[in-house]
């Protein structure tokens, strides 16, 4: 008879799949522009165990309705299932799984750096390299906008910490499918 | 007119002619309305209660269920039957009153946020923030509670909104861009599902609670006797196909019988119909049905390989698809391999391993003799409303549902509670039927107090208590699988053997005619009698106290390792 109260080892959870490691997924969802439509999809996540990433929400040339960009890690089968149960939710209109190759992705990030005289001048140069924009520049800190992969905004992240990084922020990713079809 | 007055017209339009709900500041405007509404409302005595009883209105008439509460704690006490609705796939209409607009988000008096306590355990729901929206949220709510998947709506109204007067049309279309439920099924996959079903030399039909709410029962007869299948179904399928009947194998699953279970464990096709691999059907999933090849037909794609994994899917509405499943089959007549040798080694195991219990020794009533008796006595032709615990699985087991929507009970959830309430709802939905509630004294308690609307209302309820003066399924499995600790699962230890509260005394208060039987001989006769007499019965029966429920697969075991 088996003994309910045996307790699993976490090598066990981690090969009945209760600890993912799977690839980042990046789904684009439309959805209704209406009062509480976000916390239902995300509702959703919570629910099934899912861990969002990111997730960055905004209006589409139609005003009814709304975007939602949404990256989480997971292996391939439980995101089919989380698919099919955004699927369910009436405000739902449209989701796509993003294949990364076919995708154009971006984010914005911030980034506040401490400096003095002498390194004010480097962290310019830095954020020239990468195509980023300084938004502020104070006494003791500056600001750097960078748009771009993600990569790209925690490589740049790498080389400026060692300056002294107050705060970084960044929106998550949005993301549009390449060619001509809809995504 | 008054916004209230428009739901109750939006109310007839949708064909309701019976609610059930319960009063309070919050939708006193509502209840005013009731007044002229021309609309039979029941008061229940609880709020759970007033859930419970549209699921089994539902569920009895296949109908959308209606049901009032308040705001605050009349909403909170709704989220049981919501939860369970969801699980169960019942379509409801949960009306829940809500505080002044101008008081939401100041923990006003009784406010709470319905919509999103109640968000996880919805199929959709709806904060009415503009009054002129009410008619067409309502119409939109009984389309989605009512069609593809049937399951729980809430519809939340500020008590301010639902006195202004808006203009009354009544709305007879739908826009839901993001709801089109897909209901004919692929010609392609089904014709595979035929070729699959006859090349098969050791199918299986697993049919489950989707083909009672698809009205599907006909149909799924059809195909199971074109080809002389195997058929056995889940807890919320039961009288999908008749249980008097040499293909059907009975329930399978956890309690389910022997040649199901192991029917399941050798199939090489195993056909689903409106069925989900629940947990308590399976059990241990690596070692389920190890040899077999599934078909699904499922209304929901999100049920299509969510547990198991699919080989031949089809999304949609089984009353569509088994018919051209049954065409396809027939077609295929000459290449179909006989069954002969799977009937036999079927019968083999039905016969070594048929239900059975021990007779009890010292004259006592076993609990299993309750629900065959419950079976003689109605000759199969009640609605039987269970409880949750033993006596739902005796329930299941013992009496043998020819019909559709004469078994309901509380299945995806397990509520304690459900049964009283919800026949109360059955008896509405299908009057001239008998209603029995089979419960246990732990069940019966959770919701005791809806036999005053039992008495209100004079509905011809019988209830039957199968009291053993325990928690009775707690205590088979701490008796089973942890070692015999006995944690709170007695009921009665105040006076020892003697059960308490005094059922008869309880009855007696509410109006209602209570009794109580001890003797196994006279059991069939006292039940005979009591069922015979016109309006409502309380029927204590003092079972035998340690009996379990057998056949059993342990939690997380497989099918073939059953015990008992």
């Amino acid at each position: 008879m088996v003994d309910t109260n045996e307790l699993l080892s976490l090598d066990e959870l981690e090969a009945a799949g209760n600890i993912r490691t799977g690839r980042k997924h990046v789904l684009s969802i439309l959805v209704e522009n209406k009062p509480g439509v976000l916390t239902r999809v995300s509702g959703l996540f919570t629910r099934r165990g899912f861990n969002i990433d990111t997730l960055s929400v905004g209006p589409t040339d139609d005003e009814r309705v709304s975007r939602i960009t949404l990256t989480l890690d997971g292996a391939l089968h439980p995101i089919d299932q989380v698919v099919k149960q955004l699927h369910k939710l009436v405000n739902v209109l449209k989701i796509k799984d993003l294949e990364p190759t076919e995708t154009v992705a971006r984010e914005l990030a911030l980034f506040k750096v401490s400096v003095d005289g002498p390194t004010r001048s480097e962290i310019r140069e830095l954020a020239e390299v990468f195509r980023g924009k300084v938004v502020d520049i104070g006494k003791r800190s500056i600001i750097v906008e960078i748009t771009g992969e993600r990569s790209k905004i925690e490589a740049f992240e790498r080389l400026v910490r060692p300056y002294g990084l107050v705060e970084m922020i960044r929106t998550g990713e949005v993301a549009i499918s390449r060619g001509r079809d809809e995504t | 007119m008054r916004a209230v007055d428009a739901i109750m017209e939006c109310l007839k339009a949708e064909g309701v002619d019976v609610v059930f709900g319960y009063p309070g500041g919050a939708n006193l405007p509502t209840y005013d309305a009731f007044v002229d509404a021309g609309i039979h409302h029941v008061l229940v005595r609880h709020e759970a209660g007033a859930g419970h009883a549209a699921e089994g209105y539902a569920k009895a008439t296949g109908k959308v269920g209606v049901a009032f509460g308040t705001s605050g704690p009349g909403a909170t006490n709704l989220v049981t039957p919501i939860m369970d609705a969801m699980m169960d796939s019942v379509p409801v209409v949960f009306f829940t009153g809500q505080v002044r607009t101008e008081l939401l988000g100041t923990d006003g008096f009784q406010e709470a946020d319905t919509i999103g306590l109640t968000m996880p355990a919805v199929k959709h729901s709806f904060l009415i923030t503009d009054p002129r929206e009410l008619p067409r949220t309502i119409h939109e709510a009984f389309h989605i509670a009512g069609t593809g998947r049937p399951g729980p709506v809430v519809i939340d109204l500020p008590q301010d909104l639902s006195k202004v007067d808006i203009p009354y049309e009544p709305i007879t279309d739908v826009h839901l861009p993001g709801y089109q439920p897909r209901t004919t099924g692929n010609q392609k996959q089904i014709r595979q599902a035929a070729r699959a079903l006859a090349s098969a030399r050791r199918p299986v039909i697993y049919a489950g609670g989707g083909v009672v709410l698809g009205n599907a029962s006909e149909e799924l007869r059809a195909l199971v006797r074109e080809g002389g299948f195997p058929i056995t179904c889940t807890l919320m399928g039961l009288g999908a196909y008749p249980a008097p009947d040499p293909q059907w194998l009975g329930m399978l699953g956890m309690h389910g019988t022997r040649a199901a279970n192991y029917a399941m464990d050798e199939a090489d096709l195993i056909c689903a119909i409106g069925a989900r691999f629940d947990d308590r059907i399976t059990g241990k999933l690596s070692e389920f049905a190890p040899r077999a090849k599934f078909i699904h037909i499922d209304v929901d794609p999100a049920e299509i390989s969510k547990n198991i994994p699919a080989h031949i899917p089809i999304v949609g509405d089984a009353k569509q698809i088994l018919p051209r499943l049954t065409d396809e089959y027939r077609a295929l007549e000459a290449d179909r391999p006989r069954l002969d040798a799977w009937w036999q080694r079927i019968r083999t195991w039905q016969e070594r391993h048929p239900l059975a219990y021990e007779p009890a020794q010292d004259g006592g009533i076993k609990p299993q003799s309750v629900i065959e008796a419950i079976y003689t006595v109605t000759g199969g032709e009640a609605i039987i409303c269970s409880d949750v615990g033993q006596h739902q699985m005796w329930s299941a087991q013992y009496y043998h549902y020819p019909e559709p929507r004469r078994w309901i009970n509380s299945g995806g959830l397990g509520t304690m509670g459900f049964g009283l309430p919800a026949a109360i709802g059955a008896q509405m939905g299908d009057p001239e039927r008998t209603t029995v509630v089979v419960t246990g004294d732990g069940s019966i308690q959770m919701n005791i107090q809806e036999l005053a609307t039992i008495r209100q209302e004079n509905l011809p309820v019988k209830v039957v208590v199968l009291n053993n003066g325990y928690l009775g399924m707690v205590r088979q499995w701490q008796e089973l699988f942890w070692q015999e600790r006995y944690s709170h699962v007695e009921m009665n230890t105040y006076g020892g053997e003697d059960a308490f509260p005094d059922f008869v005394k309880l009855a007696d208060a509410y109006g209602i005619r209570g009794l109580r039987l001890t003797n196994a001989e006279t059991l069939e006769d006292d039940l005979r009698a009591a069922f015979a007499a016109e309006g409502p019965a309380f029927i204590d029966v003092r079972v035998t106290r340690n009996e379990k429920v057998y056949p059993m697969i342990a939690p997380g075991e497989a099918a073939r390792d059953m015990v008992g």
